[in-house]
């Protein structure tokens, strides 16, 4: 899909309704409270599909709170709030009516530290695919296998499958937590500093792995890593306390960003 | 339009420095070999073209510092947005300023072959000219070192004045010829100065296209009203 088709809107406050790419995801008007705190403030913008946005911005400015919103991470608490829209397939997910376990399923997401379950690999990978999907123990292992040779970790893992997930190396279970989300396949994939506690030949992997899956997947990354943002994205939003300053072609963003903030930020000229 | 703000890592801030440094430097030095290869054919200082000659090779020194530093700034340093466009176009700068030091070593180089210059009427424009080119150098890498995009923009327009020179000079050359026709060594010579000193300018509107860029982030050629050329 071409970047003509998958449409690129920015920045504007306005945004007219359009008709997006399957897995596109429409924010509109979206504010965010953590208690008072107000945390995202207005935000519009359309993440376009089958491609890598980057966020980047100061600690603080709202960027991790952005991809909690898109999944509704958030409602484990209380004083936690969004209102606003965030389209996904023409629905609304943030309306309580969409279901929770639906909205899992199409927007999975990777976190800083790896996050793999205390059992085996496989049951690693296997356990949201049994229980969203009833597979024959064949089915199982065939899908199971596809999404570690999607997270480029087959090769490595193959031979010890019923190994804890446990031994694995940092990158590895990193890699296995993309298997893990893709496994039930998602339309989008958000990653949260996915790299920031790997060594840079893990990095390097995973960052091919974007790569790769943004041809089948919608896929935001939150970074501090300016370099990561601008290697692997193909747009970059800037936020900063809570508002998004300035989205573009990631090329324009870091060699000729429009807006003062942003230049100040990503030159290194900040606060 | 000058970077007022400091990086956060005072240290960048000074490698960008002594970048914008040596570009001036390297101006400073290919603004006077214009100017003192130019006096040498004027008053046929054969000893002070050598020197011309010989003081190149500090240019040539300066460029390959020029380009250490900015790899070095590049690679350590990551730069972004604004300073990588400055870090960009002082590279290429360097480049050129280079190239403006060969064309004075050749203005030099002549110097001995040019005996009976002093007949040649033409000769007595060449100055001018070269006064007018080098003050298009020394205007576009101030506007290089202020960041003024239209600073630079001003010199792109003084080019005419530099082409305007040269198109008199060779049709007065050629007239020359025609007329003395045991001159055409000599006066060929002087035409390939013209056509150096006419150079020096072009390359000075090119530094300036590589100033505005690097401080607007937009080509000349889409700035807003007309453009120069």
């Amino acid at each position: 899909m071409n970047d003509a088709a998958t449409l690129v809107r920015i920045e504007t406050k306005e945004t007219p309704d359009l008709p997006a790419a399957p897995g596109a995801i429409l924010m509109r008007n979206l504010n965010f409270h953590y208690g008072k705190v107000h945390a995202l403030k207005d935000v519009t913008m359309t993440v376009p599909a089958n491609a890598v946005t980057a966020i980047i911005g100061p600690s603080g400015c709202g960027k991790s709170t952005l991809l909690r919103t898109i999944n509704r991470i958030y409602e484990l608490y209380p004083e936690q709030q969004a209102t606003g829209e965030i389209i996904i397939d023409d629905r609304n997910v943030l309306d309580r009516r969409y279901p929770l376990a639906d909205l899992r399923r199409l927007v999975g997401m990777v976190f800083q530290k790896p996050t793999p379950f205390p059992s085996s690999i496989r049951a690693n990978v296997a356990f949201a695919l049994s229980y969203y999907e009833r597979l024959s123990k064949s089915e199982l292992n065939d899908r199971v296998e596809d999404a570690l040779r999607q997270a480029a970790l087959w090769d490595e893992v193959k031979d010890k499958l019923n190994h804890s997930a446990l031994s694995l190396s940092g990158g590895q279970q990193q890699r296995l937590c993309i298997a893990r989300a893709i496994a039930v396949k998602p339309e989008i994939l958000l990653l949260d500093e996915a790299t920031s506690a790997l060594d840079p030949i893990s990095t390097a992997k995973i960052e091919e792995l974007i790569h790769e899956l943004s041809e089948r997947f919608t896929i935001m990354i939150v970074t501090h890593n300016m370099q990561q943002a601008a290697r692997v994205s193909r747009r970059t939003a800037f936020f900063h306390l809570g508002e998004l300053i300035e989205f573009g072609k990631t090329s324009d963003i870091f060699t000729n960003p429009r807006e003062q903030r942003t230049k100040d930020y990503i030159t290194g000229r900040f606060g | 339009m000058q970077q007022t703000r400091e990086h956060t890592l005072k240290a960048f801030d000074q490698d960008l420095e002594r970048l914008r440094a040596l570009i001036s430097q390297m101006g400073g030095l290919a603004e006077h070999a214009i100017g003192e290869a130019m006096r040498c054919l004027v008053e046929r200082d054969l000893d002070g073209a050598e020197g011309v000659i010989k003081d190149d090779k500090k240019l040539d020194a300066l460029e390959v510092e020029t380009e250490r530093r900015a790899v070095q700034l590049i690679a350590l340093r990551a730069p972004m947005a604004e300073d990588l466009r400055d870090v960009v176009a002082a590279l290429k700068i360097s480049g050129v300023v280079e190239r403006i030091g060969d064309y004075a070593k050749n203005i030099a180089k002549r110097v001995p072959l040019l005996e009976n210059a002093g007949k040649i009427e033409p000769l007595s424009l060449l100055p001018e000219m070269a006064r007018i080119a080098t003050g298009m150098v020394h205007d576009v890498l101030d506007a290089f070192i202020e960041r003024d995009a239209e600073a630079a923009y001003r010199v792109c327009q003084r080019d005419d004045a530099v082409d305007d020179f040269y198109d008199s000079i060779f049709r007065a050359l050629l007239t020359h010829m025609m007329e003395n026709p045991q001159s055409i060594g000599q006066a060929t010579h002087l035409l390939f100065v013209a056509k150096n000193l006419e150079r020096v300018g072009d390359h000075a509107t090119n530094i300036a296209e590589m100033v505005y860029y690097a401080a607007t982030g937009q080509h000349m050629t889409d700035r807003p009203g007309k453009s120069p050329k």
